[in-house]
């Protein structure tokens, strides 16, 4: 999957709207509440502060190899892909009308730090509905899947969405954590944790150590033909019963092994080391496919 | 915020259902959105801007969009988060484009 910088289009840097026109069949998305429909936030205008007509989230239905896909993708360059309550509100309503309609999959296309703070209350109810959203969809037999790989990242209340989705496909670039790394740095002080130090923030929460870890089932290239052949491989391959209780109890015992195992570990480098990498100062040189091969033979 | 309002005479073009938007309100980005309006010869432009006080700007640079432009009968409404002159001329056709090459 080795591809020329020339060939390649970012998925990093497109917008919102540029990767769901990659991602999808072409010319196969419809847009459900389009800018010209859609309602500014009332919020941010009593702030005084301009909104964005989509609200910072795109949602409709397309097609994914020729299969019907319902796709949210949130707009990282507005307000860092914050959610207030317009933009949780299509949120929920694409994944609440998934689980009624029942597509082949949802794609949620994240790129957000978390809640809108300029809406408090309502942007903190709204993650809350979205997480419930998520797991009804998934309940209904609709697999929910997250593409992370925007400046952004997913932190915060998006953090635990995109772990309560079915699965994650991330690039490189992408991050994945709670609290992200200046809130830690503020909250906890520089000798927690650098957020200068892009290094750090990258072994700790880039999509290579994620991966590594297990907590993203595919790693791609930063390009968004590669999200799209991850997105459609991944789903042609998907098989996996409704959640139950089993599974979130074996899911529970398998976090606490990592956290007695790996818990008191400071950096990327200590975790991989830990987990078996003969050369972890290598990782974050290694290309995608090479990084790929090395999980394959990692210790389980 | 500010809000302005505007309206030039500008040489009637094409007028296609199907609105068009382009940009996103990022820092120093704006996004525009195109839709056709009532008068045929006629640009209506509605902008919300987090920059105060330059109105002679944005008269200026639109002006200048409608007298070289056949973007009669449209509404443009523009949400702006600093861009600058130059960013908003550029968007400003691009989005006009799309919005009339969607007619095909």
């Amino acid at each position: 999957m080795s591809l020329s910088l020339a060939s390649r289009h970012s998925w990093f840097e497109a917008t919102a709207r540029a990767r769901i026109a990659g991602l999808l069949d072409a010319g196969s998305f419809t847009e459900w509440l389009p800018p010209a429909v859609s309602q500014p936030s009332p919020h941010l205008a009593q702030l005084d502060l301009p909104g964005a007509f989509d609200d910072g989230v795109v949602v409709g239905y397309g097609q994914l190899a020729q299969k019907l896909i319902f796709v949210i993708a949130q707009e990282g360059q507005f307000m860092g892909g914050a959610v207030g309550e317009i933009h949780g509100a299509k949120i929920v309503g694409t994944l609440r009308r998934a689980a009624e309609e029942k597509p082949a999959a949802v794609l949620f296309l994240i790129d957000s730090g978390g809640v809108r703070l300029h809406e408090a209350n309502a942007g903190l109810i709204a993650i809350s509905e979205i997480m419930r959203a998520v797991l009804d969809a998934r309940a209904a037999g609709v697999p929910v899947v997250a593409l992370i790989g925007g400046s952004c990242g997913a932190f915060g209340g998006m953090g635990i969405v995109a772990k309560l989705c079915s699965a994650i496909v991330i690039s490189e670039e992408g991050r994945l954590a709670l609290s992200g790394p200046e809130v830690i740095e503020t909250v906890m002080g520089v000798e927690e944790f650098d957020s200068k130090d892009r290094a750090l923030v990258w072994r700790v929460t880039g999509g290579k150590h994620r991966y590594l870890m297990g907590d993203c089932a595919v790693l791609v290239e930063d390009d968004v033909a590669a999200f799209r052949s991850g997105a459609a491989d991944f789903l042609a391959a998907w098989d996996e019963p409704v959640p139950g209780i089993a599974t979130l109890r074996a899911r529970q015992r398998g976090l606490e092994a990592r956290l007695a195992a790996y818990g008191a570990l400071c950096d990327g480098l200590d975790v991989w080391a830990a987990l078996g990498v003969a050369q972890p100062e290598s990782v974050p040189l290694l290309d995608r496919d090479s990084l790929v091969a090395l999980k394959e033979g990692l210790p389980t | 915020m500010e809000i302005l309002e505007f309206r030039f005479d500008s040489t009637p073009g094409a007028r296609p259902n199907h609105p068009a938007l382009c940009g996103v309100v990022g820092s120093g980005n704006l996004e525009i959105l195109v839709q056709s309006g009532e008068l045929p010869d006629c640009c209506q432009v509605h902008i919300k801007t987090s920059a105060r006080g330059f109105g002679t700007t944005w008269q200026a640079v639109l002006g200048d969009f409608a007298a070289s432009h056949a973007a009669g009968g449209t509404t443009i409404a523009i949400n702006d988060m600093g861009a600058t002159p130059a960013v908003v001329s550029l968007r400003l056709a691009q989005a006009l484009a799309e919005y009339q090459g969607g007619a095909q």
